[in-house]
């Protein structure tokens, strides 16, 4: 599914290397997870794959099911089926967060030659899928994240991510900002995604949402590479030992 | 006998080229509307209200010329059921506009107050405009109450079960046109007014509007499309105890558009809104420069006033807005606002801003702001994460960007009417 070789990126405005040669391969239907402490590069890898600007790609690639990722524009990659999940979702006022949604839908539908859902379609599936989500109509109907709280953005991302059925999702600390209740509902919604194909990077800081979520592998990420991989347990390593003596390990 | 000045010379070259409509009771308010013109004499660029928009091209005796536009898009409203006034170049056409008659409202064009002695817009015709002069003076609409050509008279004492829709169609070339329109709103009676269209090649237009006591007045206003017309357009605007006046204008295109709105506020409880939303682009051979000039006066308790104007610019097109509030001595409780803002498409456009708050009472809320700015990166890479073509998420920023004005026009229908129009325009540039 996606095909990381040797990714090295850089900061566009300042000489700052983030990604000293990153090497990852997940297979469809896999949940990985990337684990590391702060200014590791775990960030930076997700928005270079979902294709914001303020980086350079310096060597390496990047394919998803064999496009090259790198080297399309980011609404082509998530037409393609990558999804990433912003730990800071974005507050656009005066869009309407159900306009949003359908245009994201239809516009991506659209690229792939599909027909276009119609509006009464398209209510039926997001009015269900909201309501798993416990996402109220009054939410649908305001501006895109204005006025939400930290566990309503994160919702909503996941509803996103839901309505636009990608096959590759990108999660960027989702359970950052969320309470244990808020932290249970998303983890729920992600795991009514898994479906044996879609496969999932789950980035975050702390074990806790691999409890909910539960990867088949997990990375350690430290100093723009990745230092070490394993099972599950790999994390709960990190949550009782912290990154320390996996960090001095590799030095 | 003194030199003449060059600006009392400028002023006169021009009115020698225009020629006074005579009679009726309105002719002494022109003779004194040509008076107070020739003692201001016409704008210059050093002056205070004229350093931002050159006036030149609106005074030169011969018209710039400015091409009908030809485009496959209907008019606005269209599709609304109203009242027709048709003016083509300036003029009204009694062919092309509806019978004159809907219950609860009375028309009389400004030829037939012409011809009678007693009419109820004589109290009104050039007397808010004379009110609007202090403290700025707007050499324009002096001009326009003296030589207007046409226009019509309005009086609304009922409700009116449908809008009222001036419309303008610029067909000749040359065609410069005065238009005055008069507005009386009665005591408890609610109308909405439409103007729409680009009018001639060159329009100067004035309304004056004079809500009573508990009246409404909803005016939604779209200048047309033409890319070489001008206008300088003027309002004014007297509210009493308990009234409401609703003013939304959308520009699109146009080489030059100065509108300027003058509102008192008289009574107590009153509100007013005006705002506005311009798109414009100056690429290629078109010119694109828009003017808002506004003023708006409490003088009176509790009264509410919002200023929301919004611009989007490209390749070059300039903005402009000058808005005030003077909130005078005994105007307490007023609750003002005022916001400008500009969306610059491009680094060669540019937004020029003077907001203006004048406060002589201790109890009031006022607030102002304006921000020049580009189109948000991180919003615009969140919309193309979710798959949207970059061109098409410009577009729905950009309209984000025109919503606090557009959600001023309390119709829906209407609003959707414009806001479909503006995507319209965006789309086929993005």
């Amino acid at each position: 599914m996606l095909k990381i070789k040797d990714l090295r990126v850089k900061l566009e405005e300042e000489d700052k290397q983030i990604l000293k040669g990153v090497d990852l391969e997940i297979g469809a239907g896999e949940v990985h997870a990337i684990m590391g402490p702060n200014g590791s590069g775990k960030s930076t890898l997700s928005y270079v794959l979902a294709g914001r600007g303020g980086y350079e790609v310096t060597g390496g690639t990047a394919h998803m099911d064999g496009l090259d990722l790198l080297d399309v524009e980011p609404e082509e990659r998530a037409a393609a089926g990558l999804f990433l999940a912003f730990q800071y979702p974005v507050e656009i006022p005066g869009v309407g967060n159900m306009t949003f949604l359908r245009t994201a839908v239809n516009a991506q539908r659209k690229s792939r030659g599909e027909d276009e859902m119609s509006a009464a379609e398209f209510l039926k599936v997001v009015r269900a899928k909201a309501k798993d989500l416990k996402i109220d109509a009054e939410m649908l109907k305001r501006p895109v994240n204005v006025g939400f709280s930290g566990g309503e953005k994160k919702r909503n991302e996941i509803l996103q991510m839901a309505m636009l059925e990608p096959k590759m999702c990108v999660l960027d600390e989702t359970d950052s900002g969320l309470d244990v209740d808020a932290m249970k509902l998303v983890s729920e919604g992600v795991n009514a995604l898994r479906d044996g194909k879609r496969s999932f990077l789950v980035i975050t800081h702390y074990q806790r949402l691999l409890d909910h979520i539960k990867p088949d592998v997990v990375h350690i990420m430290a100093d723009g590479r990745i230092i070490k991989t394993g099972g599950p347990e790999l994390a709960l390593e990190v949550e009782q030992n912290g990154y320390a003596d996996l960090l001095a390990e590799v030095a | 006998m003194s030199a003449p000045n060059p600006r009392a010379a400028a002023t006169e070259a021009l009115l020698d080229t225009l020629k006074m409509p005579e009679g009726g009771c309105i002719e002494v308010a022109r003779q004194a509307a040509l008076a107070r013109l020739r003692a201001m004499g016409l704008p210059q660029r050093r002056d205070e209200y004229w350093k931002f928009t050159k006036p030149d091209t609106l005074l030169t005796a011969d018209v710039p010329s400015a091409a009908p536009f030809d485009n496959e898009e209907g008019l606005l409203f269209d599709d609304f059921d109203r009242l027709r006034i048709v003016f083509v170049d300036g003029v009204f056409d009694a062919n092309a506009s509806d019978d004159l008659s809907l219950e609860g409202v009375t028309f009389d064009r400004l030829e037939d107050i012409c011809c009678t002695d007693i009419h109820w817009a004589k109290d009104i015709y050039g007397v808010l405009e004379t009110r609007g002069q202090t403290p700025v003076q707007r050499p324009f609409a002096a001009l326009n109450t003296a030589y207007a050509t046409d226009g019509i008279a309005i009086h609304v004492t009922g409700k009116p079960s449908k809008p009222i829709s001036l419309i303008y169609i610029h067909d000749s070339r040359d065609s410069d046109a005065i238009l005055h329109h008069v507005v009386r709103v009665e005591s408890g009676a609610e109308v909405t007014i439409l103007e729409n269209g680009p009018a001639a090649a060159r329009l100067n237009e004035c309304m004056e509007i004079d809500i009573a006591d508990g009246g409404t007045l909803h005016h939604i206003r779209a200048q047309g499309r033409d890319p070489e017309r001008r206008a300088v357009t003027s309002m004014f605007t007297r509210l009493g105890k308990e009234s409401v006046f609703k003013s939304f204008t959308v520009t699109v295109n146009g080489a030059l558009t100065r509108n300027e709105s003058v509102i008192e506020l008289t009574g107590d409880d009153a509100v007013a809104h005006v705002a506005g939303a311009c798109v414009g682009d100056a690429g290629g051979d078109r010119n694109f420069h828009h003017d808002d000039t506004v003023f708006i006066t409490h003088d009176a308790l509790n009264c509410e006033s919002r200023q929301v104007f919004k611009k989007v610019l490209r390749n070059g097109a300039t903005g402009v807005f000058q808005g005030k509030i003077l909130v005078k001595a005994g105007a307490q409780k007023t609750d003002g606002y005022q916001i400008s803002q500009a969306l610059l498409l491009d680094d060669d456009s540019q937004f020029l801003a003077k907001p203006e708050l004048e406060i002589y009472a201790d109890d009031v809320i006022c607030s102002h702001g304006s921000t020049t700015g580009a189109i948000d990166e991180t919003a615009l890479f969140y919309l193309r994460s979710r798959g949207v073509p970059k061109k098409e998420a410009t577009t729905l920023l950009t309209l984000s960007f025109l919503a606090e004005a557009v959600d001023e026009i309390d119709d829906a229908a209407l609003a959707e009417d414009i806001r479909t129009r503006l995507e319209n325009w965006l789309s086929r540039r993005g």
